[in-house]
């Protein structure tokens, strides 16, 4: 595994304006991802890793930040030569019902991504999409179907290929097996590490499923409210969190064993709303550590060794420390 | 005069629920049986398709058309310690069962509250409904509630609306809806599906709280073995409208007597089992193939196709077998397994 990074996101923000005020849904997030790794971003409902990972492909404008990609600045690019990139740059969206057009055939479907990025004819096209689909695991008489003839998983399928047409560099996927049942969640599973292995894919995967991703990702970065609050190798933060918020969502994941010890740490409340974040350390309303200081200062996230970074005050204390290893 | 063992609250026997669609007839619910016991927790678990919705739709008789029960019975020891069956009772009377004896919480909380009512209304109506008392009362206890299922400022949250809360919020009104009248049974459908697992944790917490303080029955509808294993006293595990396995939950976890329970488990990505030595990923082990449609079966087991343990036998379809102390099997090889 080779480690130079494919793609590098500093410090990027997306507002939107709304009637009521504007929101922060990414606030400042910097991450990398390096060639043929997969990193997760985590984060539960309005922590903003969707937003971030559309931004990261630009088919949201972000309003500030950088996303170096290979070397170019993606938000330096015009819109014309940004689509160059497109074809190296591609997303599996969640909902594999709402995400293919319901009146195209499969075929039609998968090649007009091919007509946009890599033009073929005639019968070199019809071939290209059978070796697609069956590349996914799919029969190639899947080409003349409509979506509706199909299962969710079998349509995250179609959603992959379509992705992989253009030969991309890089995939981010968004929550792509969330909406599929645990049998078949696996056999997509497998799927995507396949191609991630043969096709050498650098993947960025949204997901809040907390399993999936330390078993799949090199990588985590976990969001809370727009902003990263700890990133780092999956094994070293799933084995010892140093951030409160992920020490408490690590232990809030159910455990299939009932005979599992459960050091569970309750988040009181909710997620404070992203219009009105709170001074300071966004998490401190619900953490249990916060010290006067947490309001105050917005926290950086510092390096704590070995690719390990945490944004929090108190990170050093051993009380947190013990916390995380005791999960 | 119908008995029933008095630890057991609800008792589901044999349950047939069809759904009949131009000559073509679906068996969503096909000879489904479970008890429920005092303040105990049953999970009913299965993908999508497998019924479990189905069935406690039919429990609530809250089937739409053209779903209707066909047979068996439902079994149920009321308060006042009457023993009905639910699947023959006239709608007039089960309207005293439903919601009072009986309440249920859904999925999803945006759609089952109305969202032109503030959540005060809803629960006073509730109340309301099933007991002579006055308006005033009828808030009190409404902002009684609220605070049973610790929602803070309820007094100010009893004139709020829907839409102006999270949807962990919304979750816990469901719960004080339900809770309001005193119910028995609580039937729980994918309550935490749509939740945060930080708020899972609340909720799974909040509902064992008040299952210790007040003593209810629980059946619980849902896909997570995770939840499953934190909550339940006794599990079903059903697939194609049938109950496949049936355990205490310990037995369930420590040793699988149907190769698709053992299946669901197997897939569900472990890092310290699908990770090699040096942290390489080893691939998981998904159960092949899809979940075929209740209205074509296949023949004999419905697992047969994706089980990886099928022999010939399979083409009879299996009864459910003894496999061990209360621990029941829809499964031939249940001893090879």
């Amino acid at each position: 595994m080779s480690t130079e990074t494919l793609l590098s996101v500093q410090g990027l923000t997306k507002q939107f304006q709304t009637r009521s005020g504007t929101v922060r849904a990414v606030d400042g997030v910097s991450f990398d991802v390096k060639r043929g790794t997969i990193v997760g971003l985590v984060g539960e409902s309005g922590s903003g890793k969707t937003t971030a990972g559309r931004c990261t492909l630009r088919l949201v404008e972000p309003n500030e930040g950088r996303i170096v990609f290979d070397g170019v600045d993606l938000r330096t690019l015009p819109e014309r030569e940004m689509r160059a990139y497109r074809s190296r740059l591609q997303i599996i969206f969640q909902d594999p019902y709402s995400s293919l057009n319901p009146r195209l055939r499969i075929d039609q479907i998968i090649g007009e991504a091919l007509d946009i990025h890599r033009p073929v004819k005639g019968s070199a096209r019809r071939d290209r999409i059978a070796e697609l689909l069956e590349r996914v695991g799919l029969n190639p008489d899947a080409a003349r179907r409509f979506p509706h003839e199909f299962s969710g998983g079998q349509r995250q399928r179609i959603g992959i290929a379509r992705a992989l047409a253009v030969e991309p560099d890089f995939i981010v996927a968004d929550e792509p097996v969330s909406a599929l049942d645990v049998s078949v969640q696996a056999q997509v599973l497998n799927l995507i590490q396949d191609l991630q292995q043969s096709f050498g894919l650098t993947m960025l995967f949204i997901a809040h499923d907390l399993s999936v991703v330390e078993y799949l990702c090199d990588e985590v970065v976990v969001m809370y409210l727009g902003r990263v609050m700890e990133r780092g190798p999956s094994r070293e933060i799933y084995a010892m969190p140093r951030h409160p918020y992920t020490q408490a969502l690590l232990s809030a994941a159910p455990i299939p064993d009932p005979a599992a010890s459960r050091q569970r740490i309750v988040l009181k409340g909710d997620i404070p709303s992203p219009m009105n974040p709170p001074s300071g350390c966004v998490f401190r309303t619900r953490c249990r550590y916060a010290v006067e200081a947490c309001a105050e200062i917005v926290p950086p996230l510092e390096d704590i060794g070995s690719d390990h970074h945490v944004a929090c005050i108190r990170q050093g204390d051993s009380e947190v420390i013990s916390q995380g290893l005791t999960l | 005069m119908t008995v029933l063992p008095d630890d057991i609250v609800l008792k589901v026997s044999d349950l047939q629920t069809h759904f009949e669609l131009g000559g073509r007839v679906a068996k969503s619910v096909d000879g489904v049986s479970f008890d429920v016991r005092r303040g105990e927790t049953v999970a009913v678990v299965g993908e999508s398709g497998s019924g479990k919705s189905v069935t406690s739709l039919s429990i609530m008789r809250l089937l739409s058309s053209p779903g209707r029960i066909v047979g068996g019975s439902i079994l149920y020891r009321t308060s006042q310690g009457q023993i009905v069956d639910i699947a023959a009772l006239p709608e007039r009377k089960m309207r005293a069962i439903r919601g009072r004896e009986i309440a249920m919480i859904f999925q999803e909380p945006m759609t089952s509250l109305n969202p032109l009512y503030t959540v005060g209304d809803q629960i006073m109506e509730m109340i309301r409904l099933h007991e002579p008392v006055s308006a005033a009362e009828a808030r009190q206890r409404a902002k009684k509630m609220l605070d049973l299922v610790e929602i803070p400022a309820a007094d100010r949250r009893l004139d709020e609306y829907p839409h102006q809360m999270s949807g962990g919020m919304r979750q816990r009104v469901m719960i004080a809806l339900a809770l309001s009248c005193n119910p028995n049974l609580l039937i729980a459908d994918e309550p935490t599906t749509a939740l945060d697992v930080t708020i899972q944790a609340q909720i799974l917490d909040l509902l064992r709280r008040l299952q210790r303080e007040i003593g209810m029955s629980i059946l619980f509808i849902t896909h997570n073995l995770g939840v499953v294993a934190e909550i339940a006293h006794d599990v079903v595990v059903m697939y194609t409208g049938r109950v496949v396995e049936k355990s205490p939950v310990s037995g369930l976890f420590a040793h699988q007597k149907h190769p698709y329970t053992r299946g669901l488990l197997a897939c569900i990505p472990n890092a310290s089992r699908d990770r090699g030595a040096a942290g390489e990923r080893l691939r998981l082990n998904p159960i092949p193939g899809n979940v075929p449609s209740v209205t074509a079966l296949p023949p004999g087991c419905s697992f047969a196709p994706r089980c990886s343990y099928r022999i010939p036998h399979c083409d009879e379809a299996p009864p459910l077998m003894t496999a061990g102390p209360s621990h029941l099997s829809r499964c031939w090889r249940h001893e090879a397994l």
